[in-house]
């Protein structure tokens, strides 16, 4: 009998080896196996991690370096048999049982390329459903889910949905933004490269709902290997009938395309990869208009994130109301959470908003990777606010975020131990914005670099006094001044730093070392 | 700017013929430009302007905005080094450092017999695994210094 191995191809488990793993396990094998290259169950701390098709379930192995695979072998893995890294049933460990799955529900279960494996694990429940209802209903049915924009604004997708589709047109655009820039998520990269056929899914639901006929989806060039998975899936799609001229068989025109970044950031933001999609540099655009009215090539369009659209199947095939049942106050259903940076156990935590942000990097993280304690953590990529470790009592969820002067954005969370030096991560931020702004606007493109020299200026001890105020004043002119968040909410990151972490900015600071 | 040769002139119209069919498509013409000869030879852009109908221009001004598109070739190896905040709180800087030392260039750079070309990148979504970086388009986690040093050996023979 063919044993089934599973090792992901996910490239968080390729970077640390997981090609050579299942290039080892061919040569090792003692018995005819069948090797199922699968997305990752988002422990990535247990990367590359092999999991076996036993009696008892899928029994995992990990963390599996190509050196080990021989000896695992020769221990009996490939019969589920006893062995320091083995971990048991991957399906019963804590970390996925606590979990509420259902943008990543198939992720690491699958292969991310198999039309089979989709269906045979409730794919396209939701895309029929869609289509044998009315597009209002289902615009109707997303709103009522309380699903908000996972890209970082949090804006309700229905509302949006809504809006395009009461303009009517011969021409509409459903783009979704991969471009996930921010330090600390790889949410969208893991569904794209474990589960594009979701993405496609939801992607066909939002064309059918507002009636659009050409969709493309903006993948960062970081990503080579999410580009490749979503071509392919794309591919495979189309022979399916799942895309195209016919969608099965209901007369819905939807074709899809993947378009790849370039390397700026400010791609992400939705009108400046629009303007990318055209062919044009990645310059921001003033709003009004509005994308959902005037969007890609001046035609209504819907803009959302990855996981945002990955939502939707789950929410037509479940009901708004199931989808509506989970979260707390206005955040709604659930969150993919990407634990990062000096994090023991990091990953992709999947779960109902709600979670307290010291339960989520305490419980479920383990605390830090060095094992020294933590000192900051910084939520929503490089425009979030920084929080101190007596501050992760907060529960994930947008407003008490925002009522922290802090913001949940994509879901990443940003570990630091206590060497790290909080100047050095402020003035970081102004780097950062002054490296990647579009140059539209005077008072980031010019405030960002001035940003830099002040706090330079300030960690040298030269007039501490004026300059901090000096940056006070930079922060208040940038988030005042500003045309997109890039430059609106650098000072985010900035203030947070001065607020809690004040000692660093004196010329004897730098972190408690 | 010297001049592309009738070759590259005619495999540049090519690539444009092949995307006549895209919108917007100076950006996968140019990632296309770049795959296939490894960076975007100034001389390309009046051909591209006149194919596309748009100005010089702007065709010079996408090359520049955006960091990927190169206006020389890169070195035989291109290592890429994630400085972004999570690969930061693990060590990303004192490994570029040490990149650095060890190759004698600085970010940016090429080694003079154009080994390798070191760059730094924001992110490469290999956040929980950090320090990141990219081997000619393979991404790595968890570097260490003895760990880079042999990936660069195996990449370069160095
Ligand atoms: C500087 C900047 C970068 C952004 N980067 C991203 C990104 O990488 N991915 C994303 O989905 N949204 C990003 N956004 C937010 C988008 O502008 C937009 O709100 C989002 O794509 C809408 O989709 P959603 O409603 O589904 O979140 C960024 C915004 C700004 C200002
Ligand atoms: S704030 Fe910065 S990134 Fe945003 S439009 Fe202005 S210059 Fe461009
Ligand atoms: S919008 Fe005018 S300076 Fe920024
Ligand atoms: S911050 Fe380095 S890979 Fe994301």
């Amino acid at each position: 009998m063919t044993t089934t191995v599973y090792v992901p191809r996910d490239s968080a488990a390729r970077s640390l080896g997981a090609d050579e793993v299942a290039a080892k396990l061919m040569e090792t094998a003692d018995r005819p196996i069948r090797i199922v290259r699968n997305g990752s169950h988002g422990m990535l701390w247990l990367e590359p991690l092999v999991e076996v098709v036993t009696e008892r379930g899928r029994v995992g192995y990990g963390p599996v370096e190509p050196d080990a695979v021989a000896g695992l072998v020769a221990a009996g893995m490939l019969d589920g048999a006893d062995h320091e890294l083995c971990q048991g049933v991957v399906a019963d460990l804590p970390w996925m049982r606590d979990q509420t799955r259902l943008c990543f529900t198939r992720v690491g279960v699958t292969d991310p390329l198999s039309p089979d494996d989709y269906l045979a694990h409730g794919g396209l429940t939701g895309l029929r459903r869609a289509l044998s209802s009315d597009p209002a209903d289902v615009v109707a049915e997303v709103t009522e889910s309380g699903l908000r924009g996972r890209g970082g604004a949090g804006f309700p997708a229905g509302v949006k949905w809504k809006t395009v589709a009461g303009i009517s047109g011969p021409l509409k655009f459903v783009c979704c933004n991969a471009d996930e820039g921010d330090s600390g998520t790889f949410a969208d990269r893991m569904l794209m490269e474990g589960d594009p056929f979701t993405l496609i899914e939801g992607m066909t639901i939002a064309a059918y709902a507002v009636g659009a006929t050409e969709g493309y989806v903006y993948i960062r060039s970081e990503y080579p290997d999410a580009v490749r998975t979503m071509r392919e899936a794309i591919g495979v799609a189309r022979e399916q009938g799942w895309l195209g001229d016919d969608v099965l068989g209901s007369g819905l025109t939807f074709n899809l395309f993947v378009r790849v970044g370039a390397g700026a950031y400010i791609c992400g933001e939705e009108t400046a990869m629009l303007e990318s999609l055209e062919g044009k540099r990645g310059m921001v655009r003033a709003k009004p208009p509005i994308p959902a009215i005037t969007g890609l090539f001046g035609r209504p369009t819907v803009v959302n994130n990855v996981l945002t659209l990955a939502s939707v199947p789950a929410i037509l095939s479940g009901g708004a109301a199931a989808y509506q049942a989970l979260g707390v106050e206005r955040s709604r259903g659930t969150q993919v959470f990407q634990l990062a940076g000096n994090i023991a156990r990091g990953g992709i935590f999947e779960t109902a908003f709600g979670m307290t942000l010291q339960d989520l990097i305490q419980k479920y993280g383990g605390g830090t990777r060095s094992g020294r304690p933590i000192r900051a953590v910084q939520v929503g990529g490089p425009l979030g606010a920084y929080l101190p470790a007596d501050g992760l009592d907060l529960p994930m969820e947008y407003e008490a975020f925002a009522a922290a002067g802090a913001m949940l954005g994509h879901g990443g969370v940003v570990v630091f131990d206590d060497t790290v030096d909080m100047a050095a991560m402020a003035r970081f931020a102004m780097e950062f914005c002054a490296e990647e702004s579009c140059g539209k606007c005077t008072p980031c493109r010019v405030g960002a670099v001035r940003g830099v020299e002040v706090i330079d200026k300030i960690r040298a001890g030269q007039d501490p006094d004026d300059n901090l105020a000096l940056l006070g004043d930079l922060c208040e002119l940038m988030t005042e001044g500003s045309l997109c968040a890039m430059g609106g909410l650098t000072p985010m990151p900035v203030r947070s730093a001065l607020l809690h972490f004040a000692d660093d900015f004196s010329p004897r600071g730098g972190g408690q070392r | 700017m010297v001049s592309p040769g009738t070759s590259v002139t005619d495999r540049v119209r090519a690539l444009v013929a092949a995307h006549r069919g895209d919108r917007g498509a100076l950006m996968p013409i140019l990632h296309r430009i770049q795959a296939e000869f490894g960076y975007v030879d100034p001389g390309v852009v009046p051909v591209l302007a006149a194919e596309l109908n748009i100005s010089r221009a702007d065709v010079h001004g996408v090359i520049t905005f955006y960091t990927d598109f190169r206006s020389e070739p890169a070195g035989a190896t291109v290592l890429k080094l994630c400085r972004a905040e999570a690969c930061q709180s693990v060590g990303a800087e004192q490994l570029i450092a040490h990149a650095e030392q060890v190759l004698g260039i600085k970010v940016g750079q090429t080694t003079p017999d154009r080994s390798v070309t070191l760059e730094q990148v924001f992110c490469l979504g290999n956040c929980a695994l950090g320090p990141a970086g990219q081997i000619n388009e393979q991404v790595r986690g968890r570097l260490t210094r003895a760990r880079l040093d042999a990936l660069l050996t195996e990449a370069v023979g160095r």
